[in-house]
């Protein structure tokens, strides 16, 4: 068996006929519950780029890849007896799209020897890989996103915040509560006045929030808000008629399905954002050649070039880049779960690589080192056109502040290695 | 023909007033029990802990705390989430400023705190009853979520205000933490259920328990024939929180791992474990285990049938799931209004007259 497959790696570029093992990525998606219209089209692309890699390429190196899925609802239960149900068949790499199951999974999937790859969320101090050895979050993380926002602002206003007052609304859970330590840090550091305003799950039920923001008339408004959260906070925005531009969501709070409930008023609103909007990118088209007419794309197949649908291929993507570099490092084309943590651990995405693979202009190259899980941090500011139901980037990518963000990140893992009694590595 | 009490004389008041007074049902109860405890040990995996049987001892642990008041003292709660999230912090802050104590202290100590604040929680049930108290316990429910998501000192500072459960062990072995092993874990949720069952059981047919049920049947009749409502209904809420406090901490300790309480101890737990209790059948230790058994195990049962026999897309086998256990909560509820339990009492009759019923 393993003859066959080191024979099988040997031709891997010839290798066209059906694999012996196939790479599972299993998918913890959700297309139920208050969460799923965002959770449909990260977990679409998630399983489209994966089909049009078999497809197009015979797999990742010669081996065919196979994404497993299963429905979570959001919820940290079923999230747990997911995993409990993929992990034996030889699941890569998990990415749970829900802060909650991503903390329920740091210490079991590091236990099990399976990385955890949270693009964007979960736990901010995993950053830090001497602590946190099986999780990634890469490219950017929230205290980048809270950063990259302030940054923003601190541009709008020419360079100062003092005396300015910054709200932010966010979802009371531990996805919201992240941000709120940097921002705190930050309005020490530029003299802004920070409100705190939590919105309870599922996040239908606003209006003493937005009264109060009405009441307090802050100069911005942030927002930490996932699924159906996101529409009620800009209704709500509207409808106080408090100025769009001046309302800046994390990247988990600008989508498609978040502005077109509000139609016309949602004009201006902006967001963070890890990749380029739309579908001007040479990947679309293998996806369309190899998957869209064939097809075989996921789910209703009417998810392509919304926001969430490229960050759904930008995580495929990254995935499938870790195991080639895992393949590469310990040529191997059937690697494991432990190889693959290797492999994600050496990834370097750079630009010209981003170009060949049909992603040139989509977002940053960064560099994955031991001690750094948490890639560049870079993230850039879109903003909604009502009227041409378009986001566009109204900003280059930009660097988090790193001075403040650093001591945080060393803070809150050290407190974590301290209660879970875990030694440093990367020595 | 097997199942009959003919031939099985009880000489003595003890053998006269056992729980399974039939040879063949005691004999099944040894045969399980041995079964949980001396066979599935070997045979467990991760998966069978984690998804299916850890799941399952807990909340039948909190059905039995919950019947214990709405069952059998016909109090009706809908705080049980909230008295869960004060048993998980409980453990949480001893297992973290007392390291080195055994778990089995931990878990029993956060028991004790729950009954504590449940007391507290249960005075005005002696001024206000049925739904009223209904709504007096919701408050309990959003109250307690709130101060723990509220007052940072209950999650240690942590910057996500989630709670993680650092590795502990009992008697050297591993029970929390992602390097228990699944054998560890689900022996210690055994042991902590069957230890509720035993001690339920024989709360409910005791002083205690008769006292409960007067005041469930008829409050003012109860106090005529001199039972204390104050007594009875303040134990009743102190034991029934004892029980859920017990689950509330296993839930976040052994089971979860990590907890956050708006979602994890929301009002949807509340809801759930009264489902639990409605469907298995009020007043009555083996209902709580059947209407924990159905709510955990259909949903999972679903989910393999669906998604990974019939290879059916996962949104459409969710939604199914949603579907087909609304559907037997209303059948059930018609069919059998008392429950899984009074099911298996009739199936208990008719296998008693079998094969020649009259």
């Amino acid at each position: 068996m393993t003859l066959k497959l080191t024979t099988l790696a040997l031709g891997a570029a010839l290798a066209a006929g059906p694999a012996l093992a196939d790479l599972v990525f299993p998918s913890l998606d959700y297309r139920t519950g208050p969460y799923a219209a965002n959770g449909i089209p990260v977990a679409d692309a998630y399983a489209d780029y994966f089909t049009m890699l078999n497809a197009r390429d015979g797999g990742i190196g010669g081996v065919m890849t196979r994404v497993l899925p299963c429905e979570t609802a959001y919820n940290t239960e079923k999230g747990v007896e997911c995993y409990e149900a993929t992990k034996s068949e030889g699941a890569l790499v998990y990415q749970p799209y829900s802060t909650g199951i991503t903390y329920q999974l740091i210490p079991k999937a590091t236990a099990d020897d399976i990385p955890i790859h949270s693009m964007g969320y979960g736990r901010t101090s995993a950053a830090n890989g001497k602590v946190f050895s099986h999780v990634f979050n890469y490219p950017a993380n929230y205290w980048d996103g809270a950063s990259v926002a302030v940054k923003y602002m601190l541009n709008e206003e020419g360079g100062s915040l003092e005396g300015k007052k910054i709200a932010l609304i966010y979802h009371n859970s531990a996805f919201g509560k992240e941000p709120i330590r940097t921002l705190e840090e930050l309005s020490k550091k530029h003299g802004f006045e920070l409100s705190l305003l939590p919105v309870d799950h599922p996040g239908q039920e606003q209006k003493s929030q937005w009264l109060q923001i009405r009441r307090d008339k802050p100069d911005y408004v942030v927002m930490w808000g996932w699924g159906v959260m996101n529409q009620v906070a800009i209704q709500e925005a509207a409808n106080i008629r408090f100025p769009m531009d001046k309302f800046i969501g994390v990247w988990w709070s600008g989508s498609e399905n978040d502005v077109l409930p509000v139609g016309e008023n949602a004009d201006g609103y902006k967001a963070l954002a890890l990749t380029a909007p739309g579908d001007e990118f040479g990947v679309y088209e293998d996806l369309k050649k190899y998957v869209y007419d064939e097809g075989k794309a996921a789910g209703n197949g009417d998810q392509m070039g919304t926001v969430l649908y490229n960050r759904g291929l930008y995580a495929a993507m990254l995935a499938a880049e870790a195991a080639r570099t895992a393949q590469e490092i310990h040529g191997t084309a059937d690697i494991t779960s432990g190889m693959m943590r290797d492999g994600m651990e050496a990834l370097e995405i750079t630009e010209e690589r981003l170009a060949e693979l049909g992603f040139a202009n989509f977002a940053p190259g960064f560099k994955v080192t031991c001690e750094n899980h948490g890639g560049n941090g870079m993230g850039a500011v879109q903003q909604w056109d009502a009227s041409a139901q378009k986001w566009t980037l109204i900003t280059d990518f930009i660097e988090s502040d790193s001075d403040v963000i650093q001591p945080l990140i060393a803070e809150d893992s050290a407190a974590y290695a301290a209660e879970n009694n875990i030694e440093e590595g990367c020595n | 023909m097997i199942y009959r009490e003919a031939g099985d004389f009880s000489t003595t008041y003890p053998q006269d007033s056992q729980t399974f007074p039939i040879k063949f049902d005691r004999y099944r109860y040894y045969v399980v029990l041995a079964f949980a405890f001396l066979v599935v040990p070997f045979l467990i995996n991760d998966y069978w802990a984690n998804a299916i049987l850890l799941p399952f001892l807990i909340y039948a642990i909190a059905a039995i705390g919950l019947n214990i008041l709405t069952g059998y003292c016909g109090q009706v709660s809908l705080g049980t989430g909230g008295f869960m999230a004060v048993g998980a912090y409980a453990c949480y802050k001893l297992m973290t400023a007392f390291p080195d104590v055994s778990m089995f202290i931990h878990v029993i100590l956060a028991g004790f705190i729950t009954a504590a604040v449940g007391v507290v929680f249960g005075l005005p049930s002696l001024r206000i009853k049925g739904f009223y108290l209904a709504v007096a316990t919701l408050a309990a429910q959003f109250f307690l979520v709130w101060l723990f998501n509220r007052v940072s000192w209950f999650y240690n500072y942590s910057a996500s205000g989630q709670i993680n459960a650092p590795e502990r062990d009992t008697f050297g072995i591993l029970i929390t933490g992602p390097n228990a092993t699944a054998w560890a874990t689900y022996l210690f949720c055994l042991i902590f259920c069957t230890a509720s069952a035993i001690i339920a059981r024989n709360l409910t047919r005791g002083t205690l328990g008769r006292s409960w049920m007067a005041i469930r049947d008829m409050d003012i009749a109860a106090e005529i024939i001199g039972v204390n409502p104050l007594k009875a209904k303040l134990t009743a809420f102190a034991v029934s929180s004892f029980f859920v406090g017990i689950s509330g901490a296993l839930f976040f300790a052994i089971y979860l791992g990590a907890v956050e309480v708006g979602e994890v101890f929301g009002i949807t737990k509340s809801f759930l474990v009264l489902f639990m209790v409605i469907i298995g059948g009020l007043g009555s230790v083996f209902g709580s285990f059947a209407g924990a058994a159905f709510l955990v195990l259909l949903p999972v049962a679903l989910k393999v049938v669906g998604a990974d026999m019939l290879g059916w897309p996962t949104d459409i086998v969710a939604h199914f799931q949603l579907v087909i256990v609304g559907a037997l909560i209303i059948f059930f509820l018609i069919v059998e209004p008392h429950g899984l339990a009074q099911l298996w009492r009739l199936a208990k009759e008719k296998l008693r007259l079998w094969p020649f019923p009259h």
